[in-house]
């Protein structure tokens, strides 16, 4: 009778022991991994301590101004108000106007560059003289200081001075002239670099299959929208949330051109203005915020809408 | 040199995959040990937890004696050679087979002389300066050998390191890793899917199939006493015949190929066996020959409609196909999709290997007899073999 | 045959010449801009008539220039330089092992390039302010790392990402530490990549206006985009475009070449991380 509990209790420190030795079989890692993961974590720290410091710290601390009255020009009135910036900066009509210049420039200029970048990628991969001498050029506008090109557009459009400007008007200082030139000029700087990632895509379709559609019939329009296009459209995809995203930061070039005059101001630079020309950090940091939950929200639904792969969503590539 | 025991030895990925299942081995100082299988089977995975490159779910890993499951590869002083070979390609020749060495801090002078004598060694003396880039297949591969060699490990583990190679060259660096290994007396686990260098090269053969050891011996008693239809299957080139059957009194069994009577030595192992009578017959292609020219010896004859002939000098090769069911059982069906022989033709495709004098010819059909002495007998259900099982 | 391949290779020649205009026409413009004299200067001819070095004596004697064009080079090699070492050990360690958390640094690089960073001139002012690091080479040196960062990692993740797993098992088996795996098997083959990343983070740092606008106050660490937009003139509206033109063609023409003779590895490193990615 005392045998069976006794044993029962043996068994059930057996157990025990069991699920011990399964749990540390599970925690226990090799000295080789131990020594991997120690050097990964090594490796990554110094990149990530400055990303965070630099971009993670800042961005709580703009959203924290955003909620203050935090204007330099008058220090002792800083105080917190929670959301009156935000009901200010949104009931601006200036920043409602350079929200619709913003897009503008974002839509139009990227439905251009997609077109543009298309044909120059094509040029790119199909001509068949000179494909160093056109790939090596095409790179050109890339390398280019942004602020070099705006120059030069800036130049050549202002009146008595450059080799495209009228001779009655002068087209910097009017809204819709301004709103094209601005357009021009980031669409030349970067159609290169969208031209490059679509010629990567289309490195990638294979030319058995252009030939086989060839064969079947296919012309070469349609070969163009029925076999390169769907196959290259992740490159596509990718092109064009990287331009959306940076078109609707546009700065460098309306600073120099327009320096936002006649209402040509982009987000970014009425939020400059108000930070930097108005001392102004509250408004300044709404703004800046509001910016950065619209690039959000743009990133958002390219990635929901298309299913567009985050670029290194897969970095854990495994041996 | 060195012993290796894997003790219960179980491999889960982190993605849930079991790769390897309760793997028991122990490897004797000097073994030359074959782990064959089909792709995918967990071969790599094994000589990997070996190597320490992946780790060991469960179970020991005891390299003479010591328990070495959480040691890096570094401390384990084995060499290992890769199916890509894995030559650095910024380093020379030299500095290749020289760089377990310079790890390990070894002097320049040392190494400029071990780098030689593994050189002389592989026939590599006038490449040792030029990069892995500018030499040939066979030339890489001797290099990969002597980064192995150089610096004397307690062991080898290659993993398929010839199955780069084009077949001639194949054969011939089987030759030389044989007499390599022979000379230096090294422990070796060698990693192939190829049954013919499973055969030809090592002292003992391990079939492993989805992660799971299926029988470990020398070649010869694998292909004389396969312990499963899988074994059967994938040891022996061309491959072993198999028919449905079943077990009648008095020791006879039927198959497509009619009634035969087994020897008593089979019979006895039978009834021990317990079988219920739905059985696989297994005979290998040599087993069969042309009834006239057989004489008297025990065995059972048969017509086979001849489909192709081929006369290979030695001996011919006959291809024909028996109506009947075919043989159905997972081991089988597993060895059909490796091999990508899964057409079924309404019959049993059979091949025999005959005697270069047999009367056999396309169109024909011929006489035929087969050793019932040399036929296994495998049970329906489970694929076990019968009659290894009372051995 | 022959006169269809002919005409086809014309047709080529035609639509290579519009895409030679198209890159070309604006930067000769401004080279040509930089050349006029001041006579010709408003002429509005694409060419100059009667070129001059005149723009470019102007520049060369212009402290502010010479310093900006010192903060250019100084700030932007120091960056690159930080942001390659950093860049590459986490590209391998996020390429090659297995460590926490991985996916969040990914994910955060990921999200410090779609930053908008005008987000950042704000607090990074106040910041900087507060540390004494505004106006100085190290108040933009440490931004542009940062927003070099992101880069770095996806370029170089995506090289290291071609270097056979093999070779690295092979290190190990031969006695290597993952520290020794690294440093002498994996770096040396990546070097190309190495080479190519450090381009392209130069180029976006010479480029950089924004922080170089706000980030500085003086020609103490104002680099040249910047310094340019503050050249003076008479008024606002009357910038002295013959010394900007010069300034322009000074900064762009090294990297011009730069580009033209490692073209490419430019297009490999500009494309690796977003199509394989
Ligand atoms: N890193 C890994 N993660 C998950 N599963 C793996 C990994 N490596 C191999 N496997 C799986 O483990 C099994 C055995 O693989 P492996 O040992 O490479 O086979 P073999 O070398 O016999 O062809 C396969 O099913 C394979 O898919
Ligand atoms: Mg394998």
């Amino acid at each position: 009778m005392t045998a069976t509990p006794t044993s029962a209790a043996a068994q059930a420190i057996e157990d025990v022991a069991d699920d011990g030795t399964v749990q540390i079989a599970q925690q226990r890692h090799s000295d080789a991994k131990k020594a991997e993961r120690k050097l990964g974590l090594m490796l990554v720290a110094p990149a990530v301590v400055i990303m965070l410091a630099v971009a993670a710290y800042p961005i709580l601390y703009a959203f924290w101004l955003s909620l203050n009255k935090a204007d330099l020009r008058r220090p002792d009135d800083n105080e917190f108000i929670f959301l009156d910036n935000y009901i200010t900066v949104l009931s601006s009509p200036i920043w409602w106007t350079a929200f619709g210049v913003t897009m503008l420039i974002t839509i139009v200029g990227a439905t251009f560059e997609l077109i543009l970048g298309m044909g120059l990628a094509i040029v790119m991969h199909r001509t068949l003289v000179g494909r160093g001498l056109v790939r090596t050029s095409a790179l050109v506008p890339y390398a280019i200081v942004t602020v070099v090109a705006a120059f030069s557009w800036r130049f050549a459009w202002t009146q008595g001075l450059g080799w495209l400007a009228p001779e009655t008007s002068a087209p910097l200082t009017e809204f819709w002239p301004s709103i094209w030139i601005i357009i021009l000029a980031e669409v030349w700087k970067t159609v290169p670099f969208m031209a490059l990632l679509l010629m990567a895509g289309l490195a990638l379709v294979p030319e058995d299959l252009l030939k086989a559609a060839s064969m079947d019939g296919a012309s070469a329009w349609k070969r163009f929208w029925l076999v390169t296009v769907p196959l290259i459209k992740p490159a596509i995809l990718v092109a064009l949330l990287f331009r959306t995203l940076d078109a609707f930061r546009v700065f460098d070039n309306i600073f120099i051109l327009t320096s936002g005059s006649n209402q040509t101001s982009s987000v970014s630079m009425v939020a400059y203005s108000n930070l930097i020309r108005g001392l102004n950090l509250g408004i300044g940091s709404a703004m800046s915020v509001l910016i950065f939950l619209t690039t959000g929200l743009i990133a958002f639904a390219f990635i929901k809408l298309f299913g567009a792969a985050a670029p290194g969503a897969d970095a854990g590539g495994k041996r | 040199m060195a012993e290796i025991v894997l003790d219960h030895v179980v491999k889960r990925y982190p993605d849930g995959a079991l790769a390897v299942d309760d793997f028991n081995l122990e490897i004797a100082d000097g073994e030359f040990i074959i782990l064959v299988g089909p792709s995918g089977c967990g071969k790599s995975t094994t000589l990997n937890m070996v190597a320490g490159l992946e780790d060991i779910t469960a179970g020991k890993l005891i390299i003479d004696g010591q328990v070495v499951n959480d040691k890096a590869p570094k401390d384990r002083d084995i060499a290992m050679v890769f199916q890509s070979y894995a030559l650095y390609p910024h380093m020379t020749v030299g500095d290749n087979m020289g760089f377990p060495l310079r790890l390990a801090g070894v002097d320049k002078e040392t190494i400029r002389k071990k780098v030689g004598e593994a050189a002389e060694l592989l026939e590599l003396s006038q490449h040792l300066d030029r990069k892995p880039a500018n030499l040939s297949g066979g030339q890489r591969q001797r290099v990969a050998m002597g980064r192995a060699i150089v610096r004397n490990p307690k062991a080898f583990l290659m993993d398929e390191p010839l199955s780069n190679l084009d077949a001639k060259l194949r054969v011939q660096m089987r030759t030389q890793i044989s007499r390599i290994q022979k000379n230096l007396g090294t422990t070796t686990l060698y990693v192939t899917h190829d049954q013919t260098e499973a055969m030809t090269l090592g002292d003992r053969v391990v079939v492993m199939r989805a992660g799971i050891v299926q029988q470990v011996g020398t070649p010869a008693h694998l292909y004389a006493h396969p312990a499963n239809l899988f074994v059967a299957g994938f040891i022996g080139s061309p491959s072993m015949n198999f028919f449905p059957g079943q077990l009648r009194g008095g020791g006879t069994v039927v198959t497509a190929l009619g009634e035969a009577r087994l020897p008593d030595r089979v019979r006895q192992s039978l009834d021990g066996a317990g079988s219920t009578g739905e059985v696989i017959i297994g005979i290998r292609p040599e087993h069969f020959e042309d009834a006239s020219l057989v004489g008297d010896k025990p065995g059972a004859t048969f017509d086979a409609p001849i489909d192709i002939v081929e006369a290979m000098g030695s001996d011919v090769y006959a291809y024909f196909t028996m109506k009947g069911d075919v043989a159905h059982s997972q081991d089988l069906d597993d060895l059909a999709k490796d091999t990508g022989n899964e057409l079924h033709s309404g019959g049993v495709d059979v091949t025999a290997r005959l005697d270069a004098a047999a009367q056999v010819q396309r169109g024909r059909t011929a006489r035929l007899w087969y050793d019932t002495s040399k036929v296994q007998v495998f049970d329906a259900a489970s694929g076990k073999n019968l009659v290894a099982a009372v051995r | 045959m022959q006169p269809e391949t002919r005409n086809r290779k014309l047709m080529w020649w035609g639509v290579n010449t519009v895409v030679l205009l198209y890159a070309f026409v604006p930067v000769v413009w401004i080279v040509s801009l930089s050349l006029k004299d001041d006579a010709t200067l408003n002429d509005g001819n694409y060419l100059p008539t009667s070129p001059s070095t005149e723009s470019y004596s102007a520049i060369f004697s212009n402290s502010d220039f010479l310093r900006a064009l010192a903060n250019s080079i100084g700030i932007c090699i120091i960056a690159t330089l930080i942001a390659i070492v950093f860049g590459t050990m986490a590209a391998y360690a996020i390429a090659r092992l297995d460590f926490p958390g991985k996916k969040t640094i990914v994910a955060t690089a990921l999200l410090v390039s779609m930053f908008p960073q005008i987000a950042l001139v704000t607090p990074l002012f106040k910041i900087e302010t507060a540390l004494g690091l505004f106006d100085t080479w190290p108040g933009l040196i440490i931004p542009y790392i940062a927003f070099a960062l992101p880069l770095a990692i996806y370029t170089l993740s995506a090289f290291f990402r071609e270097i056979p797993w093999d070779l690295e098992k092979a290190a190990k088996m031969d006695g290597a530490t993952p520290y020794q795996a690294f440093r002498r098997v994996i770096t040396p083959l990546a070097m190309p990549g190495v080479f190519t990343t450090a381009i392209l983070v130069f180029i976006s740092c010479w480029n950089d206006f924004l922080f170089a606008l706000s980030l500085t106050s003086t020609s103490a660490a104002r680099t040249v985009p910047a310094a340019m937009s503050y050249f003076t003139g008479a008024t606002t509206f009357e910038k002295p475009t013959g010394p900007i033109a010069a300034a322009a063609v000074v900064i762009t023409i090294p990297i011009v070449i730069f580009v033209l003779v490692f073209q490419r590895r430019i297009v490999a490193g500009l494309t690796s991380g977003a199509v394989k990615g």
